[in-house]
């Protein structure tokens, strides 16, 4: 089970790398829980500078703009 | 690492012919080249559109019907291009990257090294709360955080690629030296004035440490899908504020006399600075909005240092950007904020027109 948090205020983007994290997931048949962080402060204390941001099992892989699909898959299936 | 993309031991990666170098390169190549040789034929198309309409050319509608055909195309076709390029050259720089090379940097070279980068760095205002607490609980002082947030958005690629292509590349150097000095003093003068406690109180509590993300690999095909990617998303979100403006311009071009313009926005009359700075700031819209109206406001002969405080006014004093800073500054520092960034605006509209009669 991977710990997936998409790290973002609620803009677009936030949303599609949203689905994008649970599209892949379904695609390798990785089990995840997929939770929202929307509150600035906690976004901020993750240490990044720009959203969204992608945070797998407690380690941030990603942050500011749509991500890859490819590399979400590898983040998944790391 | 991901270096190679379409090997099969990546699951993520499907081996797809559009992810190509060589399709890639070819592409854009061609995509360049056409851009060139339809650009060339765009006088020629609009003087034949214009002959062919079914106005008197020199009545007011026909000049705002010929000023809106004209430059309609014109500016669409450069501001693509622009935003390919600056797209490209953005995917070089990153808002952690950029929080790395600012973090803990002395005043001074810290607000020049911040109003630079941030005319590189990839931005966008629903990203400006993350990116001011990131920046600020990462060590950045506040006020080489207000450099780049107040040029960041200010000194963009669309503006810029605008203003040259409306109006040269004297007004266009121009505005990106007034821009970056602006945002430099004004970046300056806050961190001088030691505002720290007046930031919210959850922004100073914020205890983060920078993280440093592994560096996503991007190929040549990457960076150049980015420029696409920037086209479709900038190019997607703004035509439609460009085509208002060029309507908002071709009314100006066509209906308001010279004569009470000039009268107005002349450099004869020294109120007319502050008074574009009042207008600009309740009046929202974006770079590309604004700039062909200032190209009409210029040709009926406003004075370009007038133009170009209202021009600022409205760009970087906007009210809902203020609604999205009140989230991490308290009104008493975005009030110090907004007279700092203000008076810059007036000085550059001052000195701009005292120094170009």
């Amino acid at each position: 089970m991977k710990d997936v948090k998409v790290l973002g205020p609620g803009c677009a983007r936030c949303k599609a790398t949203e689905d994008m994290v649970r599209d892949q997931a379904a695609r390798l048949g990785v089990a995840v829980t997929v939770e929202k962080v929307t509150d600035y402060a906690a976004i901020a204390g993750f240490g990044i500078a720009a959203t969204p941001g992608i945070v797998v099992d407690g380690t941030v892989v990603h942050a500011g703009g749509l991500p890859k699909p490819e590399d979400v898959a590898r983040w998944l299936s790391a | 690492m991901n270096a190679l993309q379409g090997t099969g031991s990546d699951p993520g990666a499907r081996t797809d012919l559009r992810a190509a170098p060589a399709v890639w390169l070819g592409g854009t190549a061609g995509f360049v080249l056409a851009w060139f040789l339809v650009y060339r034929q765009l006088v020629p198309f609009s003087e034949w559109a214009v002959a062919h309409l079914p106005v008197e050319a020199e009545s007011h509608l026909g000049k705002s019907v010929t000023f809106f055909i004209y430059d309609t195309p014109k500016v669409l076709m450069l501001l693509t291009l622009v935003v390919f390029g600056m797209g490209v050259v953005r995917s070089f720089f990153s808002p952690e990257r950029t929080r790395a090379l600012l973090a803990g940097r002395a005043e001074g070279f810290g607000n020049v090294a911040a109003a630079v980068l941030g005319v590189f760095t990839p931005f966008c205002s629903c990203s400006a709360v993350p990116l001011f607490v990131g920046f600020v609980s990462a060590g950045v002082p506040l006020g080489v955080t207000f450099s780049f947030l107040i040029a960041a958005p200010m000194v963009n690629e669309v503006a810029l690629g605008l203003l040259f292509a409306l109006l040269g590349w004297q007004v266009a150097l121009t505005y990106l030296a007034f821009g970056l000095t602006l945002a430099i003093v004004s970046g300056w003068v806050i961190g001088r004035l030691h505002l720290e406690g007046w930031l919210e109180e959850w922004v100073r509590n914020v205890r983060a440490a920078a993280v440093s993300i592994p560096q996503e690999q991007l190929s040549v095909v990457d960076r150049l899908r980015a420029g696409r990617d920037a086209v479709r998303e900038i190019v997607g979100k703004v035509w439609i504020w460009i085509v208002a403006g060029i309507a908002a311009g071709a009314v100006i071009h066509g209906y308001v006399p010279s004569e009470l313009l000039g009268a107005i926005m002349g450099r004869d009359s020294w109120w007319s600075v502050p008074a574009a700075v009042l207008l600009g700031v309740p009046i929202y819209s974006n770079a590309a909005g604004i700039i062909p109206v200032v190209e009409a406001l210029l040709g009926k002969g406003a004075a370009l240092g007038t133009v170009l405080a209202f021009m600022m006014a409205v760009i970087a004093l906007s009210l809902p950007e203020m609604i999205i800073l009140r989230k991490v500054l308290t009104g008493k520092l975005i009030a110090v904020f907004i007279a700092v960034v203000g008076t810059g605006i007036l000085g550059v509209g001052f000195l701009f027109n005292a120094l170009f009669r």
